[in-house]
């Protein structure tokens, strides 16, 4: 035993950078900087050695002795990204558009998409994957349309993640050239940060909720491409201004893309049928 | 609560990189834009990390603020919210720290 610091002489200590999967075995005198010598004939190497116990005595610092650090520097989400990652390739080499559509609760998602299918049937096949925490509801609603829809049920979870996607296209099987809709669970907060390897985030904001959401919810504005104002019929019995929704939308996400519409009464649903069709062929 | 599948994330992240070893003390980097509130993931913490090798380790998170990036002018400035303006009055801003969430280190 190194009698200066007391680690044993025969530890094998490696750091390894999980990013670029380099594993390296550092010898005792690198990892020693204190300059007392002694040779150790067995590599046994370690960083970050503590040395606490050296330095103040204390019995918790002693209890650490023996530490080392691991250094990871590793994504909390970064399962999910890979996962994502291998399901854009997955709809990308099939040449299907997946769409991830959020909201809060009752914005009217369900009601766009009913409208959007019996609209664009005959063009376009058309799957859908349905997340809510609870009930098939949604899934039969879609399914009455005569697409082919998947509900995936989070129970407590408040989102969709990527894993769940991965099978839900498993148990989906979208057609190639199809476009998917990936119905979120309604919540403006969790499905900004997990991504699901989706072509672009749409969110769905109604004119019967507050026009502060986007600065509210920054992040699920932030993330997505398109906002759609749904429920514009509604304008006249509601205090909502829809331009200053819009500056608030912009002022959050420059780059966001803004459709007013009506999924009840038609009113605008074309602009976001082109924006599909445009999409679709990019 | 999203910290909850987070924090598991997280001890999932450290029973898997700690060679098996008893993990004494966590270093999380958690961003204040990143809608991650670090005072949620301590409290989820011990529950997730109980019957793991991360059990009774200690939490330590390194709190970064935001900076954004001024893409008209250049200029960088704090930002506490993800979106705000520059001094220049444009509020095309690329983030440039505050995002982060991650594992950094781990003392076994």
């Amino acid at each position: 035993m190194c009698a200066t610091c007391g680690c044993s002489e025969t530890d094998q200590i490696a750091v390894t950078d999980l990013k670029t999967g380099d594993q390296r075995m550092m010898l005792h005198d690198e990892a020693h900087a204190h300059g007392h010598s002694h040779t150790h004939d067995d590599k046994h190497s370690h960083e970050h050695h503590s040395h606490a116990a050296a330095e103040s005595g204390t019995a918790v610092a002693a209890a650490r002795t023996h530490s080392r650090t691991i250094e990871l520097e590793k994504e909390i989400l970064g399962k999910n990204q890979l996962i994502a990652e291998r399901n854009r390739g997955w709809l990308s080499g099939r040449g299907i558009l997946a769409l991830n559509l959020v909201s809060s609760p009752g914005s009217g998602k369900t009601t766009l998409l009913e409208q959007t299918i019996l609209a664009l049937k005959d063009e376009f096949e058309i799957g859908v994957i349905e997340g809510d925490q609870e009930t098939i509801h949604d899934a039969e609603r879609i399914r009455a349309t005569g697409c082919k829809a998947v509900q995936i049920n989070t129970g407590t979870g408040c989102h969709l993640e990527a894993d769940m996607l991965e099978r839900g296209l498993k148990s989906l099987d979208p057609a190639p050239k199809s476009i998917l809709f990936i119905e979120n669970v309604g919540n403006l907060v969790c499905p900004a940060l997990f991504d699901l390897g989706e072509r672009a985030k749409v969110t769905i904001l109604s004119v019967t909720e507050g026009e502060d959401k986007p600065l509210k919810y920054p992040h699920m504005f932030r993330a997505s491409n398109l906002m759609i104002l749904n429920k514009i019929d509604l304008l006249p019995y509601v205090k909502f201004d829809a331009g200053r929704c819009i500056e608030y939308a912009r002022e959050v996400n420059p780059n966001i893309e803004v459709l007013q519409a009506s999924a009840t009464t038609g009113e605008g649903m074309n602009n976001w049928y082109d924006w599909l069709r445009n999409s679709r062929s990019k | 609560m999203h910290e909850l599948g987070i924090t598991r994330s997280v001890v999932a992240i450290c029973a898997e990189n700690s060679g098996g070893a008893a993990v004494k003390r966590v270093t999380l980097e958690i961003g204040n834009l990143s809608a991650i509130m670090p005072d949620a993931v301590r409290f989820c913490f011990e529950i997730c990390a109980a019957g793991t090798v991360v059990e009774g380790a200690e939490l330590e998170i390194l709190e970064t603020k935001g900076r954004g990036l001024c893409r008209d002018c250049g200029e960088e400035i704090a930002l506490s919210a993800l979106f705000g303006r520059c001094v220049c009055g444009s509020s095309d801003l690329k983030i440039i720290a505050g995002e982060e969430l991650k594992v950094k280190e781990l003392e076994v």
